[in-house]
């Protein structure tokens, strides 16, 4: 996993509610075994249309979305189409939980803003489409002209980010308290 | 000693190690894979060179891209055959078993693993799928994750999880006849929403859900999902006990298994984070008129005026009117299958409605029992024969037109009545317009050609 750290970009807009992983990653395209393929089914229906800001991101790293973004499916291709398609973080005002679980693993940063800074972001998208925002995952701020939002984020997922280390290694490494939790139970 | 919660005693006992700062590592009981979800899982492994820790704990399944006609592996188009093709030999390599296209235990990964006894009370199960949630049915604590998750699982047998909260969902009174699962779980979601069950495991209460069949209740936690929660729970009782009795993966020493997972009901004076009460007897039928499961209405309740933008991109998708009730709007296909209604009980429910009727010209009705277990059996009672004298078509199991991957799917622009879960914009084909209902609603509709409430058609009450 790459590490993240900060991010300095231009942002897409999807201003709806409930985007679900089938509108990210139609199942048409899940039959890889591997992750190739997915930059071409990122909201494949959306994207089609020409007037769509999605059509034409300009490399664009940052989604800017609604509430509980990546509901539906627990497809893990979701975060990784979007990793394809270029974009590091998807700014929303909150996320569905396994979407969240998934970006995180990725290195995909999942970055819930409150209704009001929120707000005040989608209105300076508004008047300046052109608009650069900084997302910095080591103060966990979001900032963009002369606002600065917190975004909360745990700090397990914030350290394996910061460092690019998946989360695994820490699991294998615990490999003697997963036997002992084995031998307990088969003796209970 | 503290009163706990059904959830609080399944994920207190299954904790392997706990750290200030850091997630729990919580031990997984029953690992579920099928084709799609896992492929970058096992090279994960492969490429660490680390094998699959707890075999035995593992059961895969094909399911997802597999064809609904006659014919196997044979038919299935390359990228979905390599991908079938590459399970078979991971699970060969890993000592996994496999119930693959040839397999009589063959069919959707939450229909097979309940049938054959596998998912018991108080066990955590998970699989690359979201509609893992469909186990809690039977007080296990079960959930969806990422292939990354997968390979977790695979390499240690344990997964990094946070507590959720606990959500308790009351349904009182006693469901109306006619009032299936499906009803009351939209029920529920429209009244809290696609997000509302967010960072909670519900868990099902009530006089409504005790009288629920196990099918029933896997109907109900399968959609747990569809309002954001985590998982969704139902206490064991004696419905739970007696499906489970003689399946083949049931515990050799029943009876203490059943002592035990008595013990598993939530305290008296045990306390959620949330609750909320429904009551059940003003349930009636429902469906979906929207691109979220949220959005469902009572059969006869006009469709609601748009309130947001999301309503309204809803209304213009789907193409239908607000003010008017669904009931009467033609519909050109109707789905009876899926992880949430394709159990023998919702087969029988469908056939109820078929018997002596016929599919109504121009309209396509397709069946597809969840596995082939349900298959026998639905055969065994001669279901096929009314499916078919009515016109419908009688498929071999699989996930089907519920997304639409192995080529069954709703043409674009047409309109479904389907026993699925997601209505969402393209879920069942691009274009394809999807109205959530219960298998009832769903035959009902397949006769007439036009949305029916199966509750007034003669014979029927
Ligand atoms: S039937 Fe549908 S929801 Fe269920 S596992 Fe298959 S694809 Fe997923």
């Amino acid at each position: 996993m790459k590490p993240f750290l900060e991010l300095t970009s231009r942002v897409v807009p999807l201003l709806r509610d409930d985007v679900d992983t089938d509108q990210i990653i139609p199942a048409r395209y899940l039959t890889v075994t591997d992750r190739s393929g997915l930059a071409e089914g990122l909201f494949a229906a959306w994207r089609s249309d020409p007037a769509s800001p999605l059509a034409d991101p300009r490399g664009a790293q940052i989604l800017l979305a609604g509430h509980n973004f990546g509901c539906g499916s627990s497809r893990e291709h979701a975060p990784w189409a979007l990793l394809a398609g270029g974009y590091r973080c998807v700014i929303a005002r909150s996320f569905a939980d396994i979407f969240r679980q998934n970006a995180l693993r990725n290195g995909l940063l999942p970055v819930a803003l409150d209704e009001r800074p929120h707000a005040r972001l989608v209105t300076s998208l508004e008047e300046d489409p052109r608009l650069t925002v900084r997302v910095d995952l080591f103060a966990t701020t979001v900032s963009w002209r002369d606002h600065l939002a917190r975004f909360p984020i745990d700090g397990f997922a914030r350290e394996c980010l910061l460092g690019g280390v998946d989360a695994l290694g820490y699991l294998l490494a615990r490999d003697a308290e997963i036997a002992a939790f084995e031998t307990r139970r088969g003796a209970a | 000693m503290q009163n706990k919660t059904l959830f609080d005693k399944v994920w207190d006992a299954h904790v392997v190690h706990e750290a200030p700062g850091r997630p729990t590592i919580l031990y997984i009981d029953l690992h579920l894979v099928h084709e799609v979800t896992s492929p970058q899982a096992f090279a994960g492994l492969e490429a660490r060179k680390i094998g699959v820790r707890r075999p035995e704990r593992t059961l895969a399944t094909m399911d997802h891209s597999t064809p609904t006609r006659p014919g196997g592996l044979a038919i299935v188009g390359d990228a979905g055959r390599k991908q079938l093709e590459m399970l078979a030999r991971r699970c060969a390599e890993h000592g996994i078993e496999i119930y693959d296209l040839d397999s009589p235990n063959n069919g959707i990964v939450h229909v097979v693993a309940p049938e054959q006894g596998r998912t018991h009370p108080g066990m955590t199960v998970v699989c690359g799928d979201s509609h893992t949630s469909t186990h809690g049915a039977f007080g296990a604590l079960a959930f969806g994750i990422g292939t990354t998750e997968v390979e977790h699982v695979l390499a240690t047998q344990c997964l990094l999880q946070y507590r959720p909260a606990s959500f308790e969902v009351r349904f009182d009174g006693a469901a109306r006849p006619g009032v299936t699962a499906k009803d009351l779980v939209l029920a529920l979601i429209a009244e809290i929403g696609v997000g509302g069950g967010t960072g909670h495991v519900l868990e099902y209460t009530g006089e409504a859900i005790r009288a629920l069949s196990m099918e029933g209740r896997m109907t109900l936690c399968n959609m747990s999902i569809e309002a954001g929660a985590r998982a969704g729970m139902v206490a064991p009782d004696d419905v739970t006990f007696e499906y489970l009795a003689g399946r083949p993966g049931a515990p050799r020493d029943f009876d203490a298994a059943v002592a035990r997972w008595r013990e598993l009901a939530t305290d008296e004076g045990a306390t959620f984070a949330r609750a909320i009460t429904l009551d059940a007897s003003a349930i009636t039928p429902r469906i979906t008129w929207g691109t979220t499961p949220a959005m469902n209405v009572a059969l006869d309740e006009p469709i609601p005026a748009p309130d947001s933008d999301a309503a309204r991109r809803a209304l213009e998708y789907m193409r239908l009117t607000p003010g008017k009730p669904l009931l009467g709007q033609p519909v050109d296909v109707v789905f009876i299958g899926s992880c949430t209604n394709s159990r023998l009980d919702d087969l029988r429910l469908a056939a109820s409605v078929f018997d002596g009727r016929a599919v109504k010209g121009g309209v396509r009705a397709l069946v597809v029992p969840g596995s082939r277990a349900v298959k026998r059996a639905a055969e065994a009672e001669g279901l096929d024969q009314v499916f078919t004298r009515a016109g419908a078509e009688w498929r071999e199991p699989g996930c089907s037109m519920c997304l639409a991957m192995n080529g069954d799917e709703v043409p674009p622009g047409h309109l479904a009545v389907s026993t699925s879960n997601r209505n969402f914009e393209g879920r069942q084909g691009p274009g394809s317009r999807t109205l959530l209902a219960s298998p009832l609603t769903a035959a009902a509709s397949a006769v007439t050609g036009v949305v029916t409430d199966a509750r007034t058609l003669a014979g029927l009450s």
